[in-house]
């Protein structure tokens, strides 16, 4: 065998229904320890824990891609080597399909009765006449008719039921199409992530992003250039009874513009209900408190006045920390606090816990405040939800003044300034996706689906009727019928369309359901 | 906003259903025992004695258990629907949000499939085997997956919970019919091998042959492997407004595509020459297999989005 020899061979090996089973049943278990270890695309910082909880065996995971297997090198070749099989498949069977719907129906086989459905019957008419009626009612029936006439007499040959194959070819080549949508949509869409504090606005760039995931070919400079303001954001939680405190409803109240110096348009984001502008969605996904303070430094000036953005540390009554930072203050402070919506007493009574997800009893506590240099000036990029404390000194504060309510001060030792807390307000998670796959996508799934329901429901079906002169004069019919798979009730119904009322004799029981089938043989 | 009565009602209509499942269960058994066995059925046939299952004892029984077995079946469904209307009504909303609803509406899928089958192709015999599955998962529903009727989070909110999930649910009980036929698949096409008259005649012989569970398995799944891909689509529609992605190999995601992958198999196992037969029903018991981990294992192992059964 040469060279051309082995890859025709490996061609057919691949294309094989044994290899792509063994495929298929490879892409559902590679998929599994997609489920087992956290995704990198889904939730990283599930990753960065396991990374620190299971450090020696995280790394080998990491270099077995089991963070990214949906990304893996390995699950590409699965599901590429089982689409060339499909392809190697599907594409030569619609070649061949086009050539059966092109080709006339086969000839009517010498002997009926070894077909799985058969019947005899008599009739006055002519033979050219019951073929001509024969015919007649095949096309009424939407099947494909030829004449023929031989010795044997005059026959005709149908067929019908070539949208089934078209079917299973057509979802074959929809789940090709599905994958090439999702394609497009890594390779050409982005996802961006920010929080959004009441009042507050942003516009759709990079710089606005707190995570930005772009497409291999996005340019950043082409983004939708939409703005959106945060007017209103309103959480609501049930209130009583065995569910307290799950949630009823979260509601982004915004105004946007299309594009910069636009109309202001009003839109309600919720969730299952993002806003579309300009091809991208803007979601709603998570929610949070942004407390307000006022920082007075030890100069008297006001050094700080704005909203900061806690981060839930859980999602049930939203116990939240954050951390403060005030760079204009001399000295530079910072703080490390806690915040409950509705602050009450533990269980045990030694703590203070969140006990409703909803600002009943809205409370800061400072876990710890420094002063000195916030190290902001070396340029490097810093967290907003970390403190630097390398050139910072600890502040050491009374217990009892570290507990703040609404309009509460904290005045820090020898001076160094005062923390005010003066309300809070809510934001929002938002995320913007823009996703050109997304339509495409749907489409291949409902033509997958359409192929598959055509597929399972269609089967292709021959019939044939021939008409000769028996011995006693009349003319006598015989009826076959072939069915890909199982039989129809179909066959019995045009047996009993073509018979005359005074059909003569009737050789075979012909109401009896069809038993045997046969698989029709190209 | 909860109405405690009805929601009271649905529960004792749910142990009603499961009560009256477990008499069904004991009437399909009386039936089986109390029917020929392939040999005997043969020697009838061989009598002049018309083929049909049932025909020739017919009138020598005292009670038709395969008749009573079904009409206390209809009851049961009857009251297994009303408890699930009056779930719905309760807590005004679609009742299938939570585990317990979730996996109490495929056991009524599961029984509505085996009905049409009764109905379509005779499958008297599977209802023995369906009321032990049926029974079982409404009895873990009860015991281990009890959720005090109420609210849903506003995530699941939206008319795509009566499209995604309820394709899901008659997907899901179409599987548990196909599992059950090719359980039996399996067993008859073993005790054929094992030769026809080598022990005393069992239960499986009283059954119909292992082509018969074979054609039913596969025309089970072949219904419902539409289903259950309209039911991943759906889905991903639904996430695509909920969760601002229509696929994000979220646990559940991951594993209806298993589920799908493994179905798939079978569907092609079943037409491929070295695969059909006994490998191609154990490719569909693994499916369910999978079926049943995204449905209980995925809750309970993995976080995810999907995470509303309130375990």
């Amino acid at each position: 065998m040469g060279l051309t020899g082995w890859l025709r061979w490996g061609w057919r090996q691949l294309t094989s229904m044994r290899t792509a089973l063994v495929l298929l049943f490879l892409v559902a278990l590679a998929s599994v320890p997609g489920s087992i270890f956290p995704q990198r695309g889904m939730s990283p910082e599930k990753v960065q824990e396991y990374f620190t909880n299971n450090p020696d065996l995280a790394v080998w995971l990491d270099r077995l891609s089991l963070f990214d297997v949906f990304a893996a090198p390995w699950f590409a070749a699965i599901y590429l080597l089982l689409f060339t099989s499909l392809a190697g498949c599907v594409v030569p069977r619609a070649w061949q399909l086009f050539q059966h719907v092109r080709a006339r129906p086969p000839k009517a086989p010498k002997r009926f009765g070894r077909l799985p459905q058969h019947a005899e019957f008599t009739s006055e008419a002519a033979p050219s006449e019951v073929v001509e009626a024969a015919r007649t009612a095949l096309r009424g029936r939407r099947f494909r008719t030829v004449v023929d006439s031989g010795a044997g007499g005059e026959s005709v040959a149908s067929e019908k039921g070539y949208l089934g194959e078209a079917g299973n070819l057509l979802f074959h080549l929809a789940l090709l199409a599905l994958l090439f949508a999702v394609g497009l949509g890594a390779l050409f869409g982005y996802r961006g992530n920010l929080l959004l504090t009441e009042g507050k606005g942003f516009s759709n760039s990079l710089a606005f992003y707190d995570e930005y995931q772009p497409g291999h070919f996005v340019d950043p400079e082409d983004l939708a250039p939409f703005q959106l303001t945060l007017d209103d954001f309103e959480a609501s939680f049930i209130s009583s009874g065995p569910q307290t405190g799950q949630p009823k409803g979260f509601s982004a109240k915004v105004t946007y513009q299309e594009e910069p110096g636009g109309e202001g348009k009003k839109y309600d984001i919720r969730v299952n209900h993002p806003l579309q502008v300009d091809g991208a969605k803007v979601y709603l996904l998570g929610h949070g408190y942004a407390p307000t303070f006022k920082i007075t430094d030890s100069e008297g000036n006001v050094a700080f006045d704005d909203a900061v953005q806690f981060l839930p540390r859980e999602t049930g009554n939203l116990t939240s920390e954050g951390v403060l930072k005030a760079p204009d203050a001399k000295p530079q402070l910072a703080f490390q606090m806690m915040f409950w919506p509705t602050a009450g007493a533990s269980g045990d009574g030694t703590a203070i816990v969140s006990t409703f997800p909803g600002p009943l009893n809205p409370t800061v506590a400072v876990m710890a405040a420094f002063k000195g240099d916030l190290n902001m000036d070396g340029g490097a990029p810093q967290s907003v939800f970390e403190i630097d404390s390398t050139k910072l000194e600890m502040v050491k504060l009374a217990e009892d003044a570290k507990v703040l309510k609404l309009g509460d001060k904290l005045e820090l030792p020898d001076g160094a300034g005062t923390l005010e807390f003066t309300g809070f307000k809510e934001y929002g998670a938002i995320t913007v996706t823009y996703d050109p796959g997304r339509v495409p996508a749907l489409v291949a799934g409902a033509l997958a689906i359409l192929g598959l329901v055509g597929s399972f429901m269609i089967r292709r079906r021959r019939v044939w009727v021939r008409a000769s002169v028996g011995k006693d004069g009349r003319t006598l019919v015989e009826v076959g019928g072939l069915t890909l798979g199982a039989a129809t009730a179909e066959f019995d119904e045009i047996v009993r369309e073509l018979r005359p009322d005074d059909d003569g004799r009737d050789t075979r029981p012909q109401d009896s359901e069809p038993v045997a089938t046969g698989p029709i043989k190209e | 906003m909860v109405d405690a009565d009805l929601a009271g009602l649905s529960n004792n209509l749910v142990l009603g259903a499961v009560l009256l499942y477990v008499v069904a269960m004991f009437g399909y058994a009386a039936d089986l025992v109390a029917s020929p066995t392939r040999a005997e059925r043969r020697a009838l046939v061989g009598a002049g004695a018309p083929a049909s299952d049932e025909a020739p004892e017919e009138g020598k029984r005292r009670v038709d258990w395969g008749r009573f077995a079904v009409l206390i079946t209809c009851l049961g469904w009857l009251a297994h629907a009303a408890a699930m209307i009056a779930r719905g009504v309760a807590v005004e909303r679609w009742p299938w949000a939570n585990m317990y609803e979730f996996v109490v509406a495929i056991c009524l899928a599961a029984v509505t499939a085996y009905l049409v089958l009764l109905y379509k192709a005779k499958a008297r015999f599977l209802g023995a085997f369906v009321m032990v599955a049926v029974v079982i998962g409404l009895g873990a529903a009860t015991i281990w997956l009890y959720q005090e009727a109420g609210a849903v989070v506003p995530a699941l909110e939206s008319y795509w919970i009566a499209i995604h999930v309820s394709a899901a649910i008659i997907a899901s009980g179409g599987f548990t019919v196909g599992c059950v036929a090719s359980v039996l698949y399996l067993a008859a096409a073993r005790r054929e091998a094992a030769g026809p008259e080598k022990s005393k005649p069992g239960l499986l012989d009283r059954l119909p042959s292992a082509d018969v569970f074979d054609g039913l398995a596969y025309k089970s799944v072949m219904f419902v492997f539409p289903i259950w891909t309209f039911a991943i689509i759906a889905g991903a529609i639904w996430a695509d407004s909920a969760w601002g992605r229509y696929w994000g190999w979220d646990p559940k995601e991951t594993w209806s595509f298993i589920v799908f992958a493994i179905y798939a198999g079978y569907l092609h196992a079943r037409a491929t020459a070295g695969w059909k037969g006994k490998k191609a029903a154990a490719v569909s018991l693994v499916g369910y297999a999978a079926l049943l981990f995204n449905l209980v294992g995925v809750n309970i192992f993995f976080e995810g989005l999907h995470s509303y059964s309130g375990m």
